[in-house]
């Protein structure tokens, strides 16, 4: 089965129940996408699926031939671009664990509503958990990421 | 100035163990790695432990605490950068090898490890010294190439330069390393006048910020779980579903057919499932039959375990505080009031789950890649469960996603844990033993739940007497950071260094014992004494009739560092906004002072929002107030995170939670906008990874109970006030 990550072709032969995750980060060795929970609670795993946000811990890699499937490694969009800028800029990390799900569910956002309204960036994160708490900054990422695009 | 700059030219982990190790006299050492074609090779040479010049004039410094988070690689290096007289765009970082004689924690007793918002109050000294004594050996090396004295060559920006000439560290540091390293005594430092990086903002125009960011935002940065050598084999680890329990028999045929499963182990702490990859183990743990004995197992409920914590507060416990006639002193005349605070079991839940690679050679070595929050302490793990000697165990400390306590270990369970499963394969391939949220949730190091029976009398509009007398699980017992005979500082810190001027003091406190595993967790005994003593405060000074803000200045004379954080965090924080309620605490923590006001919205049918906080921080001298702020934020997510929704109850000695859907942290709607304000100070600097936590939770009950008059001593808060 084919599947198209950040542009390229894979050829998928495992398990039809296995999720998008573990192929990943596991056989790809693609390992910007992360681990949280496992039950699509945390968003640590977020990518897009034709520019979706989806949760790649409990979406079947076999779900998604034909799909379109963008991990942080190929967040090459301009949002996406915007989104890296912005999150470097106000040094939103801490642990950093969870930052790639925030940056993948950021740049959906922008790429949905480039001016978000502060109601309408809470919305969009908020079912992204970080840990360290750092939603603070990512507000003001977003709000900059949203300058950065123009 | 990114990691990822640097990959190019980085040797292995191994590599640098071995420079470690030719190094051992004190002196440097020049060793040459593979670089690229287009760069040539690069000369990597140690000036003392911490200090490392590349020949392409990039400086690392040694962090003997890991960055999880909370900025120490950032921190530490800019001591370092400040003192050496560097360009930011040269320096690195990278996590030293486990060894207690050059990287042991002072304020651990000696030992590695990360933990007690210590990293730069303890290293503050030590690496102004390394710094400064690398810039000396370089310049004397500028003087003996440049044909001139010492005295006359300037350094600036990562330059030495004299008479017209010029050299980078990278082209002296070899000579440097030939020469004796200046006495501790001659060193000299920087006016802080003259600070370049320390104290300085965040300048994203010049590159100057935190070192982790750019490996963060474009996914480069390297954590244990990222660490997958061809070949890995995944292991789960079936543990009791009750605290105490053990196995008692197990059918694993099931678990044995599932496809990509190889073994199933039994090892001291439950049964693990070992695969080709994740989902294959998952299965494969999901699949087996356990049959559990738990005849020592706990099997109480959680409200049956707050009653029995209850009865035990009957009588005076260890004293920890005597202030007048301390608990007698409750007698007499006027209101006595009293309340019992109830604080529950907490998890860390980094979000990275535990997880580390061993890579066993029986008899030879082994190499380990974790998050190691005490690597000379998982060493030792590691050398008792495979038969290995410290010098056969190398401890490689990746980048971990956050621990908040977690990966601080006495037992060092992961890599006990994983070791266990390596020797039972006898070293077949490596094996990456990883904890899914439910077992990270489930299987206990929880924050030790816990009593206060906080009573005062209140006579003519004063606090006469105080007490708080707690009832809790010990954290330090059975520690090498707990001598025998010592009091459980662990469970009384916050309680017994109570600041206000009250005439009449007791702290007591009773340790109950249970099979329930226990740990610190950001800002330790803080978490709960810090909420039963503020909250109470505002309970006591409202009774009194007084307004809480203003019997705290009354009462913190003698507190001159307490009294300014909370004057200016009132100050900053301004008038009430109509329509909010607000509330006010101070709190001393890891040597650090922190006074947070909240504003809450609060709605007709009780559920509430917090919408702002105004933090003022006293934490010494700032080496990075972009750091010092983002800790601060982040502390008062985590503390707000645990009042208003987290706690683990359990129902028949087992835990009632299993993922985030049930132990709920907190999210961006729930996050108030912050505001940090850091008080100047020339004292030494302090921590800031853990004070930002204790204030918020105080903060906000003081502003519920301003609007309801309610005492809110059941944690956690819940929806509804």
């Amino acid at each position: 089965m084919k599947l198209t990550i950040n542009g390229k072709d894979q050829e998928y032969t495992g398990e039809e129940d296995r999720p998008l995750l573990w192929y990943l980060r596991e056989d790809l060795k693609m390992t910007g996408t992360k681990f949280g929970c496992g039950v699509a609670a945390c968003g640590a795993c977020t990518v897009l699926v034709d520019g979706q946000p989806t949760r790649a811990c409990v979406t079947p890699a076999a779900s998604l031939e034909g799909k379109k499937i963008t991990t942080i490694e190929g967040l090459d969009t301009p949002a996406g671009q915007a989104v890296q800028k912005a999150w470097a800029e106000l040094d939103v990390v801490q642990c950093g664990w969870c930052q790639s799900g925030q940056m993948l569910a950021a740049t959906a956002l922008l790429t949905a509503t480039p001016k978000p309204s502060e109601q309408q960036i809470t919305d969009g994160m908020t079912s992204n958990i970080c840990r360290c708490a750092t939603y603070h900054r990512i507000r003001g990422a977003v709000a900059r990421a949203s300058e950065i695009m123009g | 100035m990114t990691m990822a700059d640097t990959a190019t030219f980085s040797p292995s982990r191994r590599f640098v163990i071995a420079a470690f190790g030719i190094g051992a006299a004190g002196l440097a050492v020049g060793c040459t790695v593979g670089g690229s074609e287009a760069t040539g090779p690069v000369t990597l040479t140690q000036l003392g432990d911490y200090v490392r010049v590349g020949s392409d004039n990039t400086i690392t410094v040694y962090l003997r605490h890991i960055e999880f988070g909370q900025g120490v690689s950032t921190g530490l290096t800019t001591i370092v950068a400040e003192e050496i007289d560097a360009d930011w765009s040269q320096m690195r970082f990278e996590h030293s090898p486990a060894d207690n004689a050059k990287y042991g924690n002072p304020a651990f007793g000696g030992m590695m490890g990360t933990g007690g918002s210590t990293a730069i109050f303890s290293s503050w000294q030590q690496l102004r010294a390394a710094g400064a004594s690398a810039r000396e050996m370089l310049r004397q090396a500028a003087a003996a190439k440049f044909g001139v004295d010492a005295s006359e060559v300037l350094m600036v920006k990562g330059k030495a330069t004299a008479g017209g000439k010029s050299a980078t560290y990278g082209e002296l540091a070899v000579e440097a390393a030939k020469l004796t390293p200046p006495k501790a005594e001659a060193l000299t430092y920087k006016e802080a006048s003259a600070y370049e990086f320390i104290g300085k903002e965040r300048d994203p125009a010049k590159g100057f910020g935190r070192l982790d960011t750019p490996d963060k935002v474009h996914a480069k940065a390297q954590y244990a779980l990222d660490y997958h050598p061809d070949g890995t084999l995944t292991a789960l680890l079936a543990r009791s579903p009750k605290f105490g329990g053990k196995v008692a028999s197990v059918d694993d045929a099931a678990a044995k057919a599932v496809k990509g499963v190889t073994d199933v182990v039994q090892i001291s702490n439950g049964v693990a499932v070992v695969a080709t990859d994740f989902w294959a183990a998952k299965k494969g743990r999901d699949a087996l039959k356990i049959t559990w004995d738990d005849s020592a197992a706990e099997k109480r409920s959680s409200d049956a375990m707050f009653a029995d914590y209850k009865k035990v507060l009957a009588k005076p416990g260890q004293e920890a505080r005597k202030e007048g006639a301390g608990a007698a002193a409750l007698k007499g005349a006027g209101e006595v009031i009293t309340a019992d605070f109830e604080f529950p079991y907490l998890v860390h839940a980094p979000m990275e789950p535990l997880n580390c690679v061993v890579e066993y050679k029986p008899g030879t070595s082994a190499t380990i890649h974790s998050g190691s929050q005490m690597p000379t302490g998982d060493q030792a793990a590691a050398c008792a469960v495979l038969g290995l000697t410290p010098d056969q165990v190398t401890i490689v400390t990746m980048l971990a996603g956050g621990s908040f306590g977690r990966r601080a270990t006495p037992d060092a369970d992961l890599v006990s844990e994983a070791a266990q499963i390596a020797k039972a394969l006898d070293g077949k391939a490596p094996v990456k033993l990883m904890w899914t949220r439910e077992d990270d949730i489930r299987s206990g190091k929880y924050r030790p739940m816990n009593v206060h029976r906080m009573t005062a009398r209140i006579n003519k509009g004063a606090i006469e007497a105080w007490s708080d007398r707690t009832a809790i699980q010990s954290i330090m017992e059975g520690t090498p950071f707990l001598p025998p005979g010592t009091p459980d500082f662990s469970s009384i810190e916050g309680s017994n260094d109570i600041p206000y001027d009250i005439p009449n003091i007791s702290v007591d406190v009773h340790l109950v014992k249970n099979p329930v595993s226990v740990l610190w967790w950001r800002s330790v005994g803080h978490t709960h004494t810090a909420y039963a003593k503020e909250h109470f405060f505002d309970v006591a000074a409202r009774k009194a009739g007084k307004d809480p803000v203003e019997l705290r200045r009354a009462l913190l004379a003698k507190h001159p560092r307490q009294l300014a954080v909370l004057n200016l965090a009132v100050e900053k924080a301004g008038p009430v906004p109509a329509g909010k309620t607000r509330g006010v605490a101070v709190h001393h923590s890891f040597s650090s002072y922190v006074a947070e006001v909240a504003d809450v919205t609060l709605n007709a049918d009780g559920s509430f929002h917090v919408d702002r906080v105004v933090c003022a921080v006293d934490c010494g001298i700032v080496i990075n107030p972009d750091i010092v702020r983002s800790q601060m934020e982040g502390g008062i997510g985590y503390g707000l995170s645990a009042i208003l929704g987290e706690q683990v109850t359990l129902k028949d000695g087992a835990p009632v939670q299993t993922n985030f859907y049930d132990y709920a942290p907190l999210r961006m709607s729930q996050m108030p906008k912050v505001e940090v304000f850091i008080v100047p100070s020339t004292e030494p600097p302090t921590g800031v990874g853990e004070p930002g936590v204790p204030p918020v939770g105080p903060a906000v009950a003081n502003a519920l109970l301003a609007a309801t008059g309610k005492t809110y001593a059941k944690l956690p808060l819940g929806a509804k006030a």
